[in-house]
C-alpha cells in the first residue's frame, strides 16, 4: 500500500545552551493510505516532536519527510502551509478555535486559506456542523460551547478540506470518558470512510482499542512497531 | 477574499474595543487639526478674497504709518495734509484721490452715553459715489448722504440691533455725537467687512467742523486710469511723497499699499498658520501611527496562538501579512473618519462662535472634499505602514513553537 506519509531516517535536534537536546533520534514512521495510526509513548518521549514532522508543521534536523510523495524539506514556509492544510485536518488537545470567530467561521478559515469561493465554504461549513450534530450552533463563539462541541468544531474543521489525514493529538485529553469514546468512533467511522486517521497519544489502551498500527515511543527512538492482524497485535519490528 | 479579511480584521478589532478607539486617539487628534483649522482657514481665505475681490485693484491706499492699533491712520502722529493731497494728485495716471477720516466721538441717544468710529463721505459727487462703490454702502432703510445733507448721519447696520441705548435708532430721531444733534436719515445694510457694521457716517464738512479741523486727513484713497498701473503709480508716489518728506528708503513715515498687498500678507498668514498647523498634525500622526505600530505589536503577542493555528491549517505567510496589515490600516482608516468628523464639526463650531462674536458670516465653512479624502486616505496610510513590522513578525513565527504559546 501506498505512503501518504513516510519519515526516513529522522533526527530532530535542538540546543539547549551547552547540550543537545535529542528530541527525535533516527525514526522511520511509514504511514500508509487508509490506515488508523497511533504514535504512543510518555511524555518527554519525543512523540509531540514527532507528531509535528508527521504533520509537515515542522522540519527535521536530518533525515527526509514525504508528504504525499514530495518532499517537503523542498518547499517554502508558505507553500508548505498550503499543502498542510490541503492534506492534513489537525485536531488539537486544546482545540485550538479561534476565540473571536464563530463556529461556523472556524470551521470555514482553512478553506479561506485554499482560495475557496465564499458561497462554497458557507455550504460546506454548515454540511460539516450537521454532520458533527452542531447543525444550529455554527452562530456560536466557542466560549459558548462545552468541550465535547468544541471538539467536534474542531473535527468539523479538520475536514474543511476534505483532507486525506486526520491527525489528531490526544483526541480524548480534555474530554470526559463518553464524550471521549464518541470522539473515537466518529474518528473510526471515517477511518471506514477512507481517511487516514493518526492519533498521538499516552494512553495505551485507547491505543489498542482503535489503532491498527502503534508506534511505540521512548527517549526519541521508536522502541517497537506493532500492527493488528486479524485481531491480534504483533510486533513488527523493535 | 479580500473581503473576508476585512471581516476577519473587524472582528478583531471590535473584539479589543476599548483598546483600538485609544490606539486611534492620536490619530483624531492629528486628523481633527488638520481637518477643523484647514476648513476655517479655506473660509477666511475665501471671505477675505471675496472683500478685496470687489474692490477693484485699480485703488491704493495712502497712510502714515501708526503709532499703535486702531482704525486706519487713527493713530498716526502726523497727519496726512493738502502738501500731500496735491502731490498725489498731479501724479499721471491717477484719476481721483479721496481723503478719508476715520475718528472715534462720543455719542448719546435716548439719554445714554456711549462711542463709535466715526467717518466722512466727501462732498463732491465724484468722490461719494466712488466711496460709496468702494465700500459698497447700501441703506437698509432711509437713504444715502447727498450733498445738501448736513447735520445728517446714517448709521452701519450693527445700530439696528444693538441693545446699548435702551431704544431701537430710527429714521428721523436725533443723536448727539460730541454734543452736536445730527439727524439719522439711513441705516445701512449689513456689510461683509464687518468693521463697516459700527461705523457712523456723515458729510466731510460736518466732521471737520465737529472735529474742528481742516486739511487734515488720515488716509487718502487714490483711484488710478489703467489698472495694469497700479504698481508703477504705487512707487511713484512712494517716491514722489519720500522726496518731499526729504526720507531713506526704509525709513518713510508714510505707507502705499495696494488691495493685493494686503491680501498677499493676509495669504501670508493664512500660510503660516496652515504650516503650524500641519507640523502639530504631523507630529499627532507620527505618535498615533507609534500608537498603532505599539498596539499591533501587543496584538502579535497576544495572538501568537492563533497565528500559530493559521499557519498550521494553511494559511501562507503572506495571508498572515494581510491580515494583520487589514486591520492596522483599519484603525488608520477608522481613526482618519472619525477624526474629520471631528474637524468638520469644530470647524463649524468655532465658525458659529466667531460669526456670533463678530457679526457677520466672516468664518464660512467651506468642505473640501480633495482635503478630507486626502485626510483620510494618509491616515490609512500611516495605519497601513505602522501595521508593516509587526505584521512582517507575525508571518515570521515558527508554527511549533507558537502552537505552543
Amino acid at each position: 500500500m501506498a505512503e501518504i506519509i513516510k519519515l526516513k531516517d529522522i533526527y530532530k535536534h535542538y540546543r539547549m545552551g551547552d547540550h543537545v537536546v535529542k528530541a527525535v533520534d533516527g525514526i522511520n514512521i511509514d504511514i500508509e493510505v487508509g490506515s488508523f495510526v497511533a504514535i504512543m509513548g510518555p511524555s518527554g518521549s519525543g512523540k509531540s516532536t514527532s507528531m509535528n514532522l508527521v504533520g509537515s508543521l515542522d522540519l527535521a534536523s536530518e533525515g527526509e519527510i514525504y508528504l504525499g510523495g514530495e518532499n517537503i524539506e523542498l518547499f517554502d514556509e508558505s507553500d508548505l502551509a498550503q499543502l498542510r492544510g490541503k492534506k492534513i485536518g489537525f485536531i488539537f488537545q486544546q482545540f485550538n478555535l479561534i476565540p473571536n470567530l464563530t463556529a461556523k467561521e472556524n470551521i470555514m478559515l482553512p478553506m479561506l486559506f485554499q482560495n475557496t469561493d465564499k458561497e462554497e465554504r458557507g455550504d460546506r461549513a454548515e454540511e460539516l456542523l450537521k454532520l458533527v450534530e452542531l447543525g444550529d450552533r455554527g452562530d456560536h463563539y466557542p466560549n459558548q460551547l462545552s468541550g465535547g462541541q468544541q471538539q467536534r468544531v474542531a473535527i468539523a474543521r479538520a475536514l474543511a478540506n476534505d483532507p486525506e489525514v486526520i491527525l489528531a493529538d490526544e483526541p480524548t485529553g480534555n474530554l470526559d470518558t463518553k464524550t471521549g469514546g464518541k470522539m473515537m468512533d466518529f474518528l473510526t467511522k471515517l477511518n471506514r470512510e477512507g481517511k487516514t486517521i493518526i492519533i498521538v497519544t499516552h494512553d495505551a489502551d485507547l491505543a489498542k482499542n482503535y489503532a491498527e498500527r502503534i508506534y511505540r515511543m521512548v527517549d526519541g527512538k521508536i522502541f517497537s512497531y506493532e500492527k493488528k492482524i486479524k485481531g491480534k497485535w504483533k510486533v513488527q519490528r523493535q | 477574499m479580500l473581503g473576508d479579511y476585512f471581516v476577519l480584521a473587524l472582528k478583531n478589532l471590535r473584539h479589543r474595543g476599548i483598546r483600538s478607539w485609544l490606539t486611534m486617539l492620536g490619530i483624531f487628534i492629528g486628523i481633527a487639526a488638520v481637518v477643523s483649522l484647514i476648513t476655517l482657514g479655506q473660509g477666511l481665505r475665501t471671505a477675505i478674497e471675496g472683500q478685496f475681490g470687489g474692490l477693484s485693484v485699480d485703488t491704493l491706499t495712502v497712510q502714515n504709518k501708526g503709532a499703535g492699533f486702531g482704525p486706519p491712520g487713527s493713530t498716526v502722529i502726523k497727519k496726512l495734509n493738502e502738501n500731500d493731497l496735491k502731490i498725489i494728485q498731479e501724479i499721471s495716471g491717477v484719476d481721483i484721490v479721496v481723503p478719508r477720516l476715520i475718528r472715534v466721538a462720543s455719542l448719546e441717544y435716548n439719554k445714554i452715553s456711549g462711542f463709535s468710529f466715526i467717518t466722512d463721505i466727501p462732498e463732491g459727487k465724484e468722490e461719494r459715489n466712488f466711496v460709496y462703490d468702494n465700500l459698497g454702502l447700501e441703506t437698509e432703510i432711509g437713504t444715502l448722504l447727498n450733498r445738501e445733507d448736513n447735520k445728517k448721519i446714517i448709521l452701519g447696520n450693527n445700530f439696528l440691533d444693538t441693545d446699548d441705548f435702551d431704544k431701537e435708532f430710527v429714521i428721523g430721531k436725533n443723536v448727539k455725537i460730541n454734543g452736536i444733534e445730527f439727524e439719522i436719515i439711513g441705516i445701512l445694510k449689513p456689510s461683509s467687512t464687518f468693521q463697516l457694521n459700527g461705523v457712523i457716517f456723515m458729510a466731510n464738512g460736518d466732521l471737520e467742523d465737529l472735529l474742528k479741523i481742516k486739511g487734515e486727513y488720515d488716509l487718502f484713497i487714490v483711484k488710478i486710469l489703467e489698472k495694469d498701473r497700479i504698481k508703477e503709480i504705487g512707487e511713484t508716489i512712494e517716491d514722489k511723497l519720500r522726496r518731499d518728506r526729504k526720507e531713506k528708503i526704509g525709513e518713510e513715515s508714510f505707507t502705499v499699499e495696494t488691495p493685493l498687498q494686503t491680501l498677499d500678507s493676509v495669504n501670508i498668514i493664512l500660510n503660516i498658520i496652515n504650516l503650524v498647523v500641519i507640523g502639530i498634525a504631523s507630529i499627532s500622526l507620527f505618535v498615533g501611527g507609534v500608537g498603532i505600530a505599539n498596539t499591533m505589536y501587543t496584538s502579535v503577542i497576544e495572538r501568537t496562538k492563533e497565528i500559530g493555528i493559521m499557519k498550521a491549517v494553511g494559511a501562507r505567510n503572506s495571508e498572515i501579512v494581510k491580515l494583520f496589515l487589514i486591520e492596522s490600516g483599519l484603525l488608520g482608516l477608522v481613526g482618519g473618519i472619525v477624526g474629520a468628523l471631528i474637524g468638520i464639526g469644530g470647524a463649524f463650531g468655532v465658525s458659529i462662535l466667531a460669526n456670533q462674536a463678530l457679526g457677520g458670516n466672516l468664518f464660512e465653512v467651506i468642505i473640501s472634499y480633495p482635503l478630507i479624502i486626502a485626510a483620510i486616505g494618509f491616515s490609512f496610510m500611516v495605519g497601513i505602514i505602522s501595521g508593516v513590522l509587526p505584521a512582517l513578525r507575525a508571518s515570521k513565527l515558527n508554527v511549533v513553537e507558537a502552537l505552543r504559546d
